[in-house]
């Protein structure tokens, strides 16, 4: 059953990753890409971060996909094709993009078999920091991160203000 | 019991997909979309070593990635305004002068 939904969920990941990066027009990426935000998000749920793949749905799906939207509505991109001269540097591309996945595959088959079994993701039943809640994600967002959280805010103030300054029409 | 590394596996897939998306492709909303497919490739890894280390900083490190994917998206989607106003096409090719 485990199996199921986790090979499930990766498959639809995948391959609208794949949707994502192969079409020409960017209204079918974008839908193809709320696609692959909801297969992550099950699979967060899957891995026992209930908080964070409700959060995920909700800001990368509602608002930053929204967004992409409005922006794809308002600027209608006529549908640009992968140019020859950028299909030319495919095998410039998938050489180290081929040596980074080998890479890792490897690394983690070798380390993981050399001494016992690959570990699983851990069914943790009693802990009390592993419960995934909201409770105690809050409190250790607001007690031990409680001065990043605060930065953030920061952050998001002076990408707004930078976001209304730039599209500004000059008088 | 599904293994760390397939959790992994697929997160490093993701990765390297949306990476060939911001080279190959033309269109700046497109590969913008791909740095987003990116930022939630790392946040999956991020996930699953919280779980195997049982430890739930890992969730906080996302949240804050999540944060400021929403406060790049902005400014970005701004500046490809921007560069649609000023050069009339979406094309990253036809961008190619440092000023107007």
């Amino acid at each position: 059953m485990e199996y199921f939904v986790f090979y499930g969920l990766a498959t639809v990941a995948v391959t609208a990753a794949l949707v994502v990066v192969l079409m020409n027009r960017a209204i079918y990426s974008a839908l193809a890409l709320i696609v692959c935000f909801g297969a992550v998000a099950g699979l967060f749920f899957q891995l026992g971060a209930q908080f964070v793949a409700a959060v995920q749905i909700i800001l990368y799906a509602g608002a930053i996909m929204v967004l992409f939207l409005f922006a794809i509505m308002l600027l209608d991109p006529q549908s640009e094709k992968l140019s020859p001269d950028r299909l030319k540097q495919v095998p410039f591309l998938a050489l180290p993009c081929a040596a980074f996945l080998a890479f890792v595959l490897v690394q983690m088959t070798f380390q993981w078999s050399a001494g016992t079994s690959a570990p699983s993701v851990v069914q943790t039943s009693g802990s009390l920091q592993m419960d995934g809640n909201t409770e105690s994600l809050a409190r250790l967002l607001f007690r031990d991160y409680l001065l990043p959280f605060e930065i953030t805010s920061i952050l998001i103030l002076s990408a707004v203000l930078g976001a209304v300054v730039l599209t500004r029409r000059p008088e | 019991m599904i293994p760390v590394t397939h959790y992994l596996a697929l997160a490093a897939i993701l990765f390297v997909i949306g990476t060939c998306g911001v080279i190959l492709q033309r269109n700046v909303l497109t590969m913008f979309m791909c740095i987003e497919l990116m930022l939630n490739a790392v946040n999956l890894t991020f996930i699953t070593f919280s779980r195997f280390l049982n430890q739930l900083d890992g969730q906080i490190f996302v949240l804050f990635v999540m944060t400021v994917a929403a406060a790049e998206a902005a400014v970005g989607l701004a500046l490809i305004v921007i560069l649609s106003r000023r050069a009339d096409s979406l094309d990253v090719d036809q961008a190619n002068t440092m000023k107007w």
